[in-house]
């Protein structure tokens, strides 16, 4: 109990004195989390809606395994990521092992399962409302994939915030695909870890609550900008 | 919204190109936890122009990383595998810089009266005699491998002490943490166990007997096996080490008033 009153304590600490060692952690989770996030909705969602309005002989098995693949253990997709960048392995020649790079292209694919899936359920629910409006005016399949995705947007905010949340705390495979590399690629995550293991509870438990804050200022900043989540809007 | 995705993108791969002088070295948990990284590094920096980017792992992991090339130089404490390690010509060779030693940590009450042994190997006999807890860090690191060859020496098999024997399987910083939860007994290095934060109960019992000595070398990746580590930085980082302004930072260190390493290298 002392220890996480010593821990919020350490958090205030760090970010009174804005520490620009915590700054630059901070600054790296974030690039490394939303850019990942950016890909794979880019990916996902298009993903997402294409399965809701195709009808094709494999699909329950596609949607089947996306969403098996949305618990994919982070460690296994590190582990997998590390041996396809490592030098001695099929993309060495990139030289993107311990990079931030590296640590996007693993939480791509994390996050992508996750955001195709909760997109899918989302718009298959609009499809079913919209599958007569949309036939009998004619629209081409890629039409139909841009109302849903358009008129789904709220849904699918969520399942990019949902995306957000797995990356931002994933520790597993940015761990061994980045390193932990000090001013290169340590990210709040990997510090936590870090700092457990010199048994500084305070400072790791510190940076956990600073981790915390950081995803909800996150989500409170896409509701206001995206105007969602006010009063008078359902 | 699309330029927006690629601006991101671009500052992203940005920053993972590469800088013109930088290394990528595996160095054991023990060497970092010390703090003595945080003294050289910027030493470092400043008189050779060259960043030293450290990959924290055990000695085990730290040698898989040299043999694949995904790091430039390894900095291990653990002879035998360093031997093979250049006998299989993954490293050009391996050169001392340093050294600390082993000490054995446990139970301030210490049930199995380490305090009164002779030798390392008595006192983990007599840990085995007491069937105490130990918490062992199972993952092929230079502690382990030195931790099994004590046991060896002591005439003991640990798989034969059943429950009293954990094998965490982690760094040594989590396995602290676990021998402190356990309240057992645990073999560490003197810096780790200097720097660590959550003692608990544990108290250092025994040290001092040269079968403890843990001497650090350094291991440049091969160059003719991977032509892309920076081997010239790499020689130059090494030449620095064994020199005499890394011998001043390295043996005037201190962590609570106690000399953490000593200087070993002999400047060529």
């Amino acid at each position: 109990m002392n220890e996480i009153v010593e821990g919020l304590l350490a958090a205030a600490g760090l970010i009174v004195s804005l520490d620009p060692e915590l700054v630059d952690i901070t600054f790296r989770s974030l690039q490394v989390t939303i850019t990942a996030v950016v890909i794979a909705a880019a990916i996902g969602l298009p993903l997402g809606a294409w399965l809701a309005v195709m009808r094709f002989r494999a699909r329950r098995l596609v949607i089947a395994v996306l969403n098996a693949l949305m618990g994919l253990p982070p460690v296994v997709v590190g582990l997998i990521v590390y041996v396809l960048l490592s030098r001695s392995g099929p993309f060495g020649v990139f030289g993107l092992l311990f990079t931030p790079t590296a640590m996007i292209i693993a939480q791509v694919i994390i996050v992508t399962p996750l955001i195709a899936s909760i997109a899918h359920q989302a718009i298959r629910d609009l499809w079913a409302e919209y599958h007569d409006l949309l036939i009998s005016l004619n629209t081409s399949k890629r039409q139909r994939v841009a109302t849903l995705l358009w008129d789904a947007r709220r849904a699918l905010l969520t399942a990019c915030l949902a995306g957000f949340g797995r990356g931002i705390g994933e520790v597993g495979a940015i761990m061994i695909v980045g390193g932990n590399i000090d001013h290169a690629t340590r990210v709040l995550t990997t510090a936590i870890a870090l700092e457990t293991g010199k048994g500084n509870f305070a400072l790791a438990l510190g940076l956990g609550f600073v981790l915390i804050a950081l995803a909800i200022a996150v989500n409170l900043v896409i509701h206001s900008l995206s105007r969602t989540e006010r009063s008078g809007i359902w | 919204m699309m330029s927006r995705a690629f601006l991101v993108l671009a500052f992203a791969l940005s920053a993972s190109v590469a800088m013109a002088d930088t290394i990528r070295m595996a160095v054991t948990t023990s060497f970092e936890n010390s703090g003595l990284a945080d003294v050289l590094l910027p030493e470092i920096q400043e008189e050779l122009g060259i960043e030293v980017q450290l990959l924290v792992v055990g000695t085990g992991q730290a040698l898989r990383l040299g043999e694949a090339g995904d790091v430039d130089a390894v900095l291990v404490h653990s002879r035998p595998a360093e031997e093979a390690f250049v006998a299989a010509g993954h490293a050009t060779h391996w050169r001392e810089i340093m050294y600390n030693d082993f000490v054995l940590i446990g139970p301030s009450d210490d049930p199995a009266d380490l305090a009164s042994a002779d030798t390392a190997a008595e006192a983990l006999d007599r840990i085995a005699a007491a069937g105490a807890p130990f918490v062992s860090r199972g993952d092929d690191s230079g502690t382990h491998q030195k931790e099994l060859a004590l046991w060896a020496s002591a005439d003991v098999d640990p798989e034969s002490l059943g429950a009293a024997y954990n094998s965490v399987g982690s760094g040594m910083g989590a396995a602290l943490n676990t021998a402190s939860g356990l309240n057992a007994y645990i073999l560490s290095d003197r810096a780790t166990w200097l720097t660590f934060g959550n003692r608990g109960e544990l108290a250092l019992l025994f040290s001092g007997d040269p079968a403890l000595f843990n001497p650090y070398s350094i291991l440049p990746v091969n160059p003719e096996r991977h032509a892309h580590v920076n081997f010239e930085a790499v020689v130059a980082l090494e030449d620095w080490l064994a020199g005499p302004r890394a011998a001043d930072l390295i043996n005037s260190y201190t962590v609570e008033g106690e000399t953490l390493f000593v200087h070993s290298a002999v400047p060529r």
